[in-house]
């Protein structure tokens, strides 16, 4: 429990050091808000607007620095983000929960599937050396080795298009309205199937990989050689003495893997325009929306941390060598 | 002498296949009694692990058994070869009939699970009958056979020393009461004072379960004290077998004898210690003759041509030992 906690104690100074970093670093761009709204507008703003703009922005009091850090920690506390300004009048925390979803689903579904395929693949071709899974690796290998954008883009050409089952780009129908109905969830599916497919095949070989060599070098453990002595059926030796020993070094992988979910599919998101997180920075980036970006940087940087926390709790219930007390 | 109950004949094992194979262990037979402890003594890479893990069908790929046979006697039952048995019956045979303490004590528990369901899970595949109750209490009370506080069964691995590992796989090894415990180097990994505790109490365990041993080491002098019986291999190939006392105050082979010359008696005057010179011989690339010959210090005539035939020497009348030595030809059998 002691080291549980000071591992928590870890990830809320690290998540103090984000944010904190996350407040500075707009604030050494030159330049604020207002005057790249400005430029946005081209001039067309009279000097009233952009006073209130100034006020909008919280940016007219001659506050310092400190006073505006404590306001800033004010605001997240408050799920405030700021405005954005690429969506602009809508709040930055808005725009982030309507493309989160999008991202989680498509992506954190797509990881879970890639996971567990890949490592019950993994189990299969390290314990059945030379067996057909092991024919699998250099497929696997092949496809994980082609840049994604360019796997992607050719999926959209040979696979959708206007006669295809396959929408090349959206989240759903553009002329559906989101909600949980008959309508739109099918919709939404269909759309997310190529996306998917795409991040499916590029990313199953790591998993595939890493958990085969991890089986291979378990499987060379004194332990198996006594499970197999024992007359344990081949099957409890694979998975419960194996498979489960071998299962270690991935569950941190893969808890990694899903801290990157959320900011790592900027390619998926950008080649199949799926209105997601990654879609929305590229936007953001585009229209030098700081606030945007910010925030969601904000919840990268959070979700990183989360699943780290969340490695550290599945190795402490995984492998008892990692509790410190009996 | 008592009726057998593992017979090897003329077992060959080799690693990896064709031309490039190793033998590792060249026909050998030897005979395990009923309730007695045979040690196994040689060098590194004399075949002595090649061998136990050969008769139990354990051997890990590229080892591969390329002839002979393994007779099992149950008790009561009609005997018959292990390594002709089904998948599924080798499984059955396995710790039930044949269990193993392997040579490292502190990687044979699976670090991941509780003792008590490595110590169940034997059970569980032998017995699926037996309920978790009873289960429970058979594991309880092996650790207590073996000295360990039942209230241990639910540490894992690491919250335990080297020492009780090795006395858990010994509990484990006993809990289907096998006819045949196979110690593989048992002790290595312990220190000197614990080794004698562990085979004490293994010796102790055999009296009143009534197990045979097949004790495998290269410690000879542990194997004078705890065996009955010893047999010393080089080279892949049993080169003397005989009584514990008959070895150690006469051993007939150069190589037994240099084994023995190596270590200090603990009794009796004080006498200079010899090695073997030379290195034990490449598997690959095996001397001609006795293998040997090239490290004997009596080696003549027909050694570097001929390989001697394990046998009762003629030139002595000693029963119930034999040697393959061109000093002491076997008696011819005809």
């Amino acid at each position: 429990m002691r080291y549980f906690l000071q591992r928590i104690a870890f990830y809320l100074f690290t998540a103090w050091a984000a944010i904190t970093l996350n407040f500075f670093i707009p604030r050494l761009v030159p330049g604020d808000p207002v005057q790249s709204l400005i430029a946005k507008y081209r001039g067309q703003l009279s000097s009233d607007a952009i006073q209130s703009l100034y006020v909008l922005f919280g940016l007219d009091k001659q506050e310092s620095l400190w006073q505006q850090y404590l306001d800033y920690w004010k605001q997240i506390f408050q799920g405030d983000l700021g405005l954005s300004f690429t969506f602009f009048p809508a709040p930055v925390s808005q725009v982030i929960s309507q493309a989160l979803p999008w991202t989680v689903m498509l992506v954190g579904i797509t990881t879970i599937i890639s996971f567990m395929l890949g490592t019950g693949l993994g189990v299969l071709a390290g314990w059945r050396r030379g067996s057909w899974a092991d024919g699998l690796l250099p497929v696997t290998t092949f496809f994980s080795s082609v840049p994604y954008f360019w796997l992607g883009i050719i999926a959209i050409y040979l696979l959708a298009g206007p006669d295809s089952f396959f929408p090349s780009s959206g989240g759903f129908d553009s002329g559906l309205v989101p909600a949980w109905d008959q309508y739109f969830i099918p919709s939404a599916i269909q759309h997310s199937l190529l996306p998917a497919l795409t991040i499916l095949i590029s990313s199953v070989s790591g998993w595939i990989l890493s958990m085969r060599n991890m089986m291979v070098t378990v499987a060379s453990e004194d332990y198996i050689t006594v499970a197999h002595a024992k007359g344990l059926s081949e099957r409890r030796v694979a998975v419960s003495y194996a498979a489960r020993n071998a299962l270690l070094p991935n569950v941190s992988g893969f808890a990694l893997s899903l801290g990157f979910i959320v900011g790592g599919t900027l390619l998926v998101e950008i080649v199949f325009s799926y209105p997601g997180l990654g879609f929305t920075l590229l936007q953001a980036l585009g229209a030098k929306d700081y606030p945007l970006m910010q925030g969601i940087f904000l919840v990268i940087t959070i979700s990183v941390l989360v699943a780290n926390l969340l490695a550290d709790v599945a190795y402490l219930l995984l492998d008892p060598r990692t509790r410190k007390e009996g | 002498m008592s009726q057998p109950v593992l017979e090897i004949r003329n077992l060959n094992v080799d690693y990896g296949l064709g031309d490039k194979a190793v033998h590792a262990v060249r026909d050998v037979s030897l005979t395990l009694h009923r309730g007695e402890v045979l040690g196994l003594a040689g060098e590194s890479g004399s075949g002595k692990s090649t061998l136990a893990y050969g008769l139990t069908r354990l051997l890990p790929p590229p080892g591969v058994i390329t002839g002979g046979q393994v007779i099992y006697h149950p008790e009561g039952g009609q005997p018959y070869d292990v390594l002709a048995l089904t998948d599924r019956k080798l499984r059955q045979f396995r710790w039930a009939e044949t269990a193993i303490v392997f040579q490292g004590a502190m990687n044979s528990l699976n670090p991941v699970h509780k003792i008590s369901t490595q110590l169940t899970d034997v059970l569980r595949a032998h017995e699926p009958k037996m309920s978790e109750h009873t289960r429970g209490a058979r594991a309880r009370e092996m650790l207590k056979l073996v000295g360990i506080s039942p209230d241990r069964m639910d540490a894992y691995p690491h919250q335990l020393s080297g020492g009780m590992r090795q006395r858990v796989m010994i509990g484990m090894a006993l809990i289907l009461q096998p006819q045949v415990v196979i110690m593989d180097e048992p002790t290595t990994a312990l220190d000197v004072v614990m080794q004698r505790q562990i085979l004490g109490q293994l010796i102790e365990l055999r009296e009143r379960l009534g197990f045979s041993v097949i004790f495998i080491t290269h410690d000879l002098s542990l194997l004078v004290e705890f065996s009955n019986r010893i047999a010393i291999m080089y080279g892949g190939r049993i080169v003397e077998e005989a009584p514990a006392a008959t070895i150690y105050r006469d051993a007939l082979h150069p190589y037994s004898a240099g084994l023995l010359a190596s270590f200090p008696a603990l009794r009796g005057p004080k006498r200079e210690l010899a090695g073997i010179p030379g290195s034990p011989p490449d598997l690959a690339g095996m001397p001609s003759g006795c293998s040997f010959h090239p490290r004997c210090p009596k080696a003549f005539d027909p050694c570097p041509t001929t390989i001697p035939v394990l046998g009762p020497p003629a030139d002595l009348n000693s029963a119930g030992r034999s040697v393959a030595c061109w000093l002491h030809p076997a008696l011819e059998i005809s």
